[in-house]
């Protein structure tokens, strides 16, 4: 959590590899790798997925297309053959009821035209599909009513194992009633200022950011 | 994303192999007596050769045009050859008289001039060099009445119908390309569908250019009598040589009364190395003309070989209610250079066109579309539709576009849109993100852009345009 620009979007893009970002200093370690020398395709078939906050529309693409090929490159990144298009549909179908959307999804476009709820349900129905290892789910309830929000907490419990971790990006306690995490941190200024359980984002609601951002200043000039 | 630009570029061109075979060649250069010589090689009726002649004195008083976007050194028209033919091919009984090597010649670009192409519904006649090499499931379309066979076997043939059609939709004198095409053409492909009769496979005729400083001209002439239907594909292949080979083709479509005519290209000509070296010169004059009312005529090409491409398949819009169709992808990379389009031109009434065209750069490829929309005083109530639309990838390519409309009838209904966009860098990270490669998700959000023109396509060469497309592009983004 943390206030409009500390960072909370960048430190998502960076763990993902968006290579408009410099990382100039830091080192990231992801199961014992060096994460930060991984391309953005390896660090994906090593299991990392980002919910984007804005996601990008492709044209004339289908979703099941763009799915299956992204599915099979991570399979066969891990030594396992490719599925074929009647699999991968027998592969979906639950994930879709998953997030509340029908098989029409399939055949559109990525992202084309979809409503702000859709796309923000597109993301988790691509994280059920891909299983992914770690989940960076960025503000992905902002522009979300609340209907769709239960839809996409939904989807992100439904997926919660021992096996996964999930990293929530937000900066409202709202979808924190429905996803309870285990941990809660507080980015200001690009820094960590504070962590806790989950109690301290009842707290957050409380005070606002203020009283931390003023830690996190001094810890930047500190540092 | 600009510095692994270059880094992936080039995959080798797989259809760059040269054949050994023995050809029987004219002496290089042109004068009358190479069209004489070339017209009795080919044994043809006098009106042929007087057409031939005609076209060369014309030509003669030609200048070749320069109001392409494209730049390339003077072309010494006296140092080609003209005619080119494998030895061993006189007359053929069937496919086993044909020179083995040829037909592994065939083989190695995919095409099985027998069983294979059977299966798949296919006729199949394959031009090697200037000459027609074989022309499959003849029989089957015999029984239809459907003429399928090399231009040259047609004069011999059916000279009535070759000297009724021959130059109606692109005269001898045409322009400086279509008069060269008529004085020189040695074969190309004849296809005639009588009245009533919807030819049940597709027909299909294979280019190649095997031979060194020849030139290929071929013509094509397509024929659908009243209320036919004929489905044809195209494709062309040459080997790699440092040199540029010119192909100055003509095609001729003719749509009689509720007539239709697809013609569907799939053209991989040499492109020429990463500095531009050799590649072939594909200055091709395409047309069709639906003479009758309801007819209809459409254009599909994929367009992602060739040094240079300066083509535009057009539609003469005369019947009543014809329509008109020209769906385009037109790739370059590397050096390529293409300028590439269509006229539709409406003289009926009512008569409708649709121009879809999908220009993508790469490389320091240069791209134009340029196309004329022409409606005639007539053409009461005359539709046209035009998307054009130019994708960038990297930032040492171009795109143009110059799009031409002539109304001189206020009842028509025009419609023109254009975009022009540059392969994004937040859409390339969102497939990868996804564990998608970067290659990968360049073909795959070029095929979206292209989506509209693919499915036009007869369903397997829609797969084979889609692999080009992504052979061609390979390397184009890193």
């Amino acid at each position: 959590m943390g206030p409009n620009g500390s960072g909370k979007s960048t430190l998502a893009q960076v763990l993902a590899g968006n290579p408009t970002y410099e990382v100039t200093r830091g080192t990231v370690s992801y199961n014992g790798q060096n994460l930060l020398e991984m391309d953005p395709e390896v660090r994906a078939q090593n299991g990392i997925f980002l919910a984007f906050q804005y996601p990008v529309e492709i044209p004339g693409v289908s979703i099941a297309y763009f799915l299956r090929s992204a599915y099979n490159e991570i399979r066969k990144a891990n030594g396992m053959e490719e599925i074929d298009p009647l699999e991968f549909l027998d592969l979906v179908e639950d994930k879709l009821k998953l997030v509340d959307m029908d098989q029409a999804l399939l055949s559109r476009s990525v992202n084309q035209g979809f409503s702000g709820g859709e796309k923000k349900r597109n993301e988790i129905f691509q994280m059920a599909v891909l299983s992914p290892r770690l989940a960076i789910l960025d503000e992905t309830d902002s522009g979300l009513d609340i209907d769709a929000l239960r839809i996409v907490a939904q989807g992100v419990n439904t997926l919660r194992s021992p096996e996964n971790a999930t990293i929530v990006v937000t900066h409202y306690q709202r979808l924190l009633n429905y996803i309870v995490p285990d941990f809660v941190h507080v980015i200001a200024n690009g820094r960590i200022v504070k962590s806790g359980g989950k109690e301290l984002a009842f707290e957050l609601e409380e005070k606002g950011y203020d009283w931390l951002q003023n830690v996190g200043a001094d810890a930047g000039a500190a540092a | 994303m600009s510095s692994g630009i270059e880094a992936l570029v080039n995959r080798e061109y797989a259809y760059g192999f040269v054949t050994d075979i023995e050809t029987d060649t004219v002496p290089a250069g042109l004068n009358e007596g190479i069209i004489r010589l070339i017209s009795a090689k080919k044994n043809e009726p006098e009106f042929m050769l007087e057409w031939r002649l005609k076209a060369y004195r014309r030509w003669l008083t030609m200048k070749e045009p320069h109001w392409g976007n494209v730049k390339y050194p003077p072309i010494d028209y006296n140092s080609l050859v003209y005619y080119s033919a494998p030895k061993s091919v006189k007359p053929l009984q069937s496919l086993d008289e044909v020179d083995p090597e040829l037909l592994r010649t065939y083989q190695k670009l995919g095409i099985s001039l027998n069983e294979q192409k059977m299966l798949a519904g296919v006729a199949v006649d394959a031009i090697f060099d200037s000459v027609s090499v074989g022309t499959t499931m003849r029989e089957e379309l015999g029984k239809l009445g459907i003429i399928f066979c090399s231009f040259g076997e047609a004069v011999q043939t059916h000279p009535e119908l070759i000297e009724k059609y021959l130059g109606t939709v692109v005269p001898h004198s045409d322009n400086f390309f279509a008069a060269l095409n008529a004085a020189v053409f040695s074969d190309g492909s004849f296809a005639y569908v009588p009245k009533g009769v919807k030819c049940p496979m597709e027909l299909s005729t294979y280019f190649r250019i095997n031979s060194a400083n020849t030139g290929q001209f071929e013509r094509t002439l397509i024929i659908a009598d009243e209320g036919a239907s004929v489905s044809y594909l195209e494709g062309c292949t040459a080997p790699k040589r440092d040199e540029n080979q010119l192909h100055a083709a003509v095609v001729e479509l003719i749509a009689l009364d509720n007539a239709t005519v697809k013609y569907s290209t799939v053209q991989n000509w040499y492109s020429g190395d990463a500095e531009g070296k050799g590649g072939i010169y594909n200055f091709v004059t395409k047309r069709g003309k639906c003479a009758g009312v309801n007819s209809k005529i459409s254009w599909t090409q994929v367009e992602t070989g060739s040094a240079i491409t300066w083509k535009y398949p057009s539609v003469i819009l005369q019947g009543d209610n014809s329509v008109g169709e020209f769906y385009s992808v037109a790739v370059v990379n590397k050096k390529q250079q293409a300028d590439t389009g269509t006229k539709m031109i409406h003289i009926g009434k009512n008569t409708r066109s649709t121009i879809v065209s999908k220009g993508i750069s790469a490389g320091e490829g240069n791209n134009s579309y340029r196309g004329l929309v022409r409606v005639l005083p007539k053409a009461t109530g005359a539709r046209n539709y035009t998307q054009c639309d130019s994708m960038l990838i990297g930032n040492k390519c171009g795109a143009n576009t110059f799009p031409y409309i002539e109304v001189q009838n206020n009842t028509a209904t025009l419609e023109h849109e254009a975009s022009t966009s540059k392969i994004g860098e937040d859409q390339i990270f969102y497939c990868k993100q996804r564990g998608v490669s970067a290659e990968h998700a360049v073909s795959m959000i070029v095929s979206g852009f292209c989506r509209e023109v693919f499915k036009e396509l007869p369903m397997e060469f829609a797969v084979e345009a889609q692999q080009l497309l992504g052979i061609t592009l390979e390397g184009s983004v890193g």
